[in-house]
């Protein structure tokens, strides 16, 4: 083991890993991101904790991360590209392996103009294959960018995204092979609604053999209500959704459309454990996390295996 | 070519209200053929500026002229006879000749009437569009010549981010997406096994970000 993170240990007992994330609050109480925790206690083996997602100001990732890990989660610290320089990028990196980070998640991050603060300086100093290829040289070769020594190298285990689902297809494995080859350990992927389409990125990630090289967990995220999804595929850039899973939510009375909504996800949860090569599921409940634990007993998920 | 846009009028009063004679500067490059800055453009803003003043009756006095070039100093020479009538210069042109004029006159009000954008081309009458950002380490060769530091939202090198869609940047729908330019071309090259090719963290500091820069010629100096 690299590190001492906790999913890294499971997925090398060959164990099926469970995800999920906790958004930090746009306020400085401390309270909200204890709340989202105690819903998630027993139902994860690790929690990502998004870095101003949307590009919204909220609570640091950072410090989110070290509050869910004082709760005893073992926090995926989320890192974007978005805000910090490379300076700022590996010193972060340093300060989250010292207080017990034990994975990050390397993002480009979504573009500003998404955001509350649309006139901001992007700095995307790095992009996210260079991310990962920092922490890894750092990690395994105690290096920094600049090429000094770093002492006392950061234990991260190293993580990334991937979007099955964005243009162009055709280079969607390539990209990910990019990743591999940077250095990354796991990947949860967007939010998969098109399950035959994630079946034929599989397929041409298991034809490069990167499903042996990192650990894919596939990613859902349950409808709440048929104007969501439609929201989601008309809105939420990179997202597919087809046309019938739309149809069936608004075939239901207002009333069933979340039950709906949780009935395919755990469909889509089956359905991603039996594709070879997916060893995980990260579970997105987007504003909606008390809805995780009982999506992760529904799909059979629990008992988690203990923390050590 | 340097592309820009010319302030609004009312930005335009706002900056000159205090003073009553303009020398209203044009150039005759860059901000002549993206229609900004030259003598035609230095016409306009000259008569919208004359009816304002005479619908308000307020004093004005505007001396149209347009130079070869506002970065060279032997044409902002051309105006020294004169410039002194005057209490302060609106540059058409874009950021560098509006400083240069200021250096090449310490005592008179330099002040710009155009926003410059970018380094771009003419896409067709009346339509430019950005490619590059001067970053200093072109990349060209690799990216199929396209250029992702000037044609990505996110300036990513190894790109593209999960936000592409149909082609397009998830900043913009009527936006191309950069990447998906430079996979299409590499494909139509018969090279796209360099997309597998990791881009390198870039050295930053021949951009704007190691200072200001400067280019010496030894053998071209006088």
């Amino acid at each position: 083991m690299k590190t001492k993170s906790n999913i890294e240990r499971i997925l090398e007992s060959g164990e099926f890993v469970v995800t999920s994330e906790c958004g930090p609050p746009r306020g400085a109480d401390p309270e909200v991101i204890r709340r989202k925790g105690a819903l998630l206690k027993e139902v994860v083996d690790g929690v990502n904790v998004t870095d101003n997602q949307t590009s919204v100001v909220r609570m640091s990732s950072f410090a989110s991360s070290i509050i869910l890990k004082e709760m005893g989660f073992d926090p995926i610290l989320q890192m974007v590209c978005r805000d910090r320089n490379r300076i700022a990028i590996q010193s972060d990196i340093l300060g989250a392996a010292a207080l017990g980070i034990n994975n990050i998640l390397c993002l480009s991050g979504d573009h500003q103009k998404f955001g509350d603060h649309p006139k901001a300086k992007n700095v995307f100093d790095m992009d996210s294959i260079q991310l990962i290829n920092t922490v890894k040289m750092m990690r395994d070769n105690g290096r920094f960018v600049g090429g000094e020594e770093v002492n006392g190298r950061p234990r991260l285990f190293i993580g990334a995204a991937a979007n099955p689902f964005a243009d162009p297809f055709e280079i969607r494995a390539a990209r990910l092979a990019k990743k591999v080859k940077a250095g990354v350990e796991f990947i949860q992927t967007q939010c998969i609604y098109n399950v035959k389409k994630f079946e034929q990125w599989m397929e041409m990630v298991r034809v490069r053999g990167l499903h042996e090289k990192c650990a894919i967990l596939a990613g859902v995220t349950p409808f709440k209500s048929v104007g969501m999804a439609r929201y989601m595929k008309n809105q939420v850039p990179g997202m597919d959704i087809p046309d019938e899973m739309i149809e069936r939510l608004g075939g239901m009375p207002k009333e069933k459309q979340s039950e709906e909504g949780i009935k395919i996800c755990l469909e889509t949860i089956q359905r991603l454990r039996e594709i070879p090569g997916v060893r995980g599921i990260h579970i997105m409940a987007i504003e909606w996390e008390e809805k995780v634990a009982e999506i992760a007993k529904a799909a059979g998920l629990l008992p988690r295996p203990q923390l050590t | 070519m340097i592309v820009g846009n010319r302030k609004s009028f009312e930005e335009i009063l706002e900056m000159i209200k205090p003073y009553r004679r303009v020398l209203l500067l044009g150039c005759n490059e860059c901000v002549t053929v993206c229609a900004v800055g030259g003598e035609r453009e230095v016409g306009v803003l000259a008569s919208e500026l004359r009816l304002w003043s005479a619908k308000e009756g307020q004093e004005l006095e505007i001396r149209e002229h347009t130079i070869e070039r506002q970065c060279d100093h032997e044409y902002i020479d051309q105006i020294r006879s004169f410039v002194d009538e005057y209490e302060v210069i609106l540059s058409m042109a874009c950021g560098a000749g509006v400083q240069y004029v200021a250096e090449q006159y310490r005592t008179r009000i330099v002040l710009p009437a155009i926003n410059t954008t970018f380094l771009g081309v003419t896409l067709e009458q009346g339509v430019w569009s950005e490619r590059c950002q001067g970053c200093g380490t072109c990349i060209l060769d690799k990216t199929g010549g396209i250029c992702p530091i000037a044609r990505c939202a996110k300036s990513l090198l190894n790109g593209p981010c999960g936000g592409a869609s149909n082609g397009k940047c998830e900043v913009d729908k009527e936006t191309d997406c950069g990447w998906q330019l430079i996979v299409d071309r590499l494909k139509e090259l018969g090279q796209l096994d360099q997309y597998e090719e990791i881009i390198p963290i870039k050295d930053w500091s021949t951009s704007r970000d190691g200072g200001p820069r400067k280019r010496v010629r030894e053998d071209s100096r006088l």
